[in-house]
């Protein structure tokens, strides 16, 4: 199955969920309405000729101030028929808010709660939205563009 | 006073929502068993696991920030730091994403990629010795361990030699190598092939058939094919639980398809398909597999691709490296499973607008509540060792 079957699959489906597409991407991305990925993926996964079964990965990406936007990157990958695709939904960066994916593909939840902990993405329905990586009492979000790292951490200092 | 541990990595669980037959342990992050700054949080009902709560981040240094403000070719000797007992691998990974990005992957000269294969197999077999030896050291077995780090230190020694450093080696460059082999490398391989044939076969007949090590790790820790795949799992683990997926065969990148090896899957010999001694059985097998991958290298190095005097690795690499604007999701087989790195490309600067590396440890090590809960607490190490993560790259 092509790129272009399985946009047209979707669009069928779902009309109005994808609002573009990125072909130099590798692999060809799809961009997705966020209100509707979750039906998207679960339509993705479930769909006997897509079968998408596995999630390779989940990125958060903040695209600066200037855009004033944040993105979610899901690379999906099927095994039975060897397909690559890649979903992205483009969050305000005020709010970035999208559903999870983690009832679908259970490994999503350590990417979400990854993509949570470094950039301050918000996933609803996760069934357990906590810092990963970083201390619990951490301030901000480092992988944002305009971090700015705190003074001072349980008076070690950070800066150098 | 609150403590400043409940602050910054508080529990998940608290003792008043416990039943009273329960009981919360605490297990790292400085504990042997966990293979590194690994801390459980392991709620108990006497010797039964009721669940267990990984707590990572202990040695988090920033991989994806950094790469942020670094230049491609800088970037890769962090990545060395991530898996760091299978540095060639990640380095490799890496430079096949931006060696992509850059299109010159197809005018990598076949010596150059050849001897890519070469070193990233050696260093599969370092990292599955390390996975296997550890593993034994884990339920009871110290002999295996020390005969495995003594081979193991042959391969380090001769990795070395090429590129300068015993483990984090930076020797695989954006379009080509540090250096090519130094004289009589590929003779070296050759015989420590030959040394290591029955020495691979004394870990099999010391550890691997061991009635001691079957049936401390036969039925345990069982991990279902479809969960697996449900859970992103890649690698052994997933060819452990009987699904033959390896990306060396399916993606077939660099000159993997040219070489004749076998991908050995889990059976359930001695139990269930996908049990702890199904892991290890398969990573055992996949270092005769890599050695069959090794002399057909060696072969092809020492004849149609011999060294020459004009031949120099470093004629591809670019002087400034600065990718069109794309995004690029590229991914390898890793001796722990499918490594990928996602780059975005702004196509102004050399530097990566964002990097983001998928370790094959971090998505392995997240099935482990999963595949516990229900096991006897002894057996929650022999979970944890046959998972084969680095926390290097788990937390990056």
């Amino acid at each position: 199955m092509q790129f272009e079957e399985i946009k047209s699959l979707i669009i069928e489906k779902f009309p109005g969920s994808i609002v573009g597409e990125d072909l130099v991407a590798t692999p060809s991305t799809l961009k997705v309405e966020p209100k509707h990925l979750y039906k998207v993926c679960e339509f993705l996964h479930a769909n006997e000729k897509t079968y998408f079964d596995s999630l390779s990965s989940l990125t958060g990406i903040d695209r600066g101030t200037e855009e004033n936007l944040m993105e979610v990157v899901y690379h999906l990958y099927s095994i039975p028929y060897d397909l690559h695709l890649a979903l992205s939904v483009e969050l305000s960066r005020k709010q970035p808010t999208v559903d999870s994916v983690t009832a679908i593909w259970r490994g999503a939840n350590w990417h979400e709660r990854e993509a949570y902990d470094l950039l301050g993405i918000q996933f609803n329905n996760h069934p357990d939205l906590r810092r990963i990586l970083l201390p619990e009492d951490w301030d901000g979000f480092p992988l944002r563009k305009d971090y700015q790292e705190q003074e001072n951490y349980h008076d070690i200092k950070v800066k150098y | 006073m609150e403590s400043l541990l409940t602050k910054s990595e508080p529990l998940k669980y608290k003792e008043a929502d416990l039943r009273t037959e329960e009981m919360l342990i605490n297990i790292g992050p400085q504990h042997p068993a966990t293979h590194g700054v690994l801390r459980l949080e392991v709620v108990t009902d006497g010797e039964i696991v009721v669940d267990v709560v990984p707590h990572l981040g202990y040695l988090h240094r920033c991989f994806e920030k950094h790469a942020e403000a670094l230049s491609y070719n800088q970037v890769i000797p962090y990545t060395d730091r991530m898996d760091y007992v299978a540095a060639m691998n990640n380095e490799w990974a890496f430079v096949m994403g931006v060696e992509r990005m850059l299109g010159i992957e197809k005018d990598i000269p076949p010596r150059v990629e050849y001897i890519r294969v070469l070193v990233a197999e050696l260093n599969r077999i370092a990292s599955h010795f390390v996975a296997i030896g550890t593993y034994g050291l884990d339920i009871g077995a110290f002999t295996p361990f020390l005969w495995m780090m003594r081979d193991r230190e042959h391969i380090l020694r001769m990795l070395e030699w090429a590129s300068g450093a015993r483990m984090l080696y930076n020797y695989i460059w954006v379009g080509g190598l540090f250096y090519d082999l130094p004289v009589g490398f590929e003779e070296r391989s050759q015989e420590f092939v030959d040394y290591l044939k029955p020495k691979l076969k004394d870990t099999e007949d010391l550890l691997i058939s061991n009635k001691i090590f079957i049936e401390r790790t036969a039925d345990v820790g069982v991990l279902d094919r479809d969960l697996a795949i449900n859970y992103g799992i890649t690698g052994p683990m997933l060819r452990a639980s009987g699904l033959a997926f390896d990306l060396r065969k399916v993606g077939g990148y660099s000159v993997y398809n040219q070489l004749d090896f076998e991908i050995p899957v889990g059976e359930g010999k001695m139990g269930s398909i996908g049990d702890c001694w199904d892991r290890n059985w398969v990573r055992y097998q996949e270092c005769w597999e890599s050695i069959k991958i090794i002399e057909q290298c060696v072969a092809k190095l020492q004849g149609d691709f011999k060294r020459t005097k004009e031949f120099d690795p470093r004629v591809l690499v670019p002087k400034k490296i600065r990718p069109k604007a794309q995004d690029l999701y590229v991914r390898a087989e890793n001796p722990k499973g499918e490594l990928g790195f996602f780059f975005r490309a702004d196509g102004r600067s050399d530097q990566p607008f964002r990097c983001k590396a998928r370790g094959p440890s971090f998505c392995n090590l997240s099935v482990l509540p999963e595949i516990s809960r229900g096991c006897m607490l002894a057996d929650l190490f022999a979970i944890v060792g046959s998972l084969d993560f680095v926390m290097g790259e788990v937390d990056r």
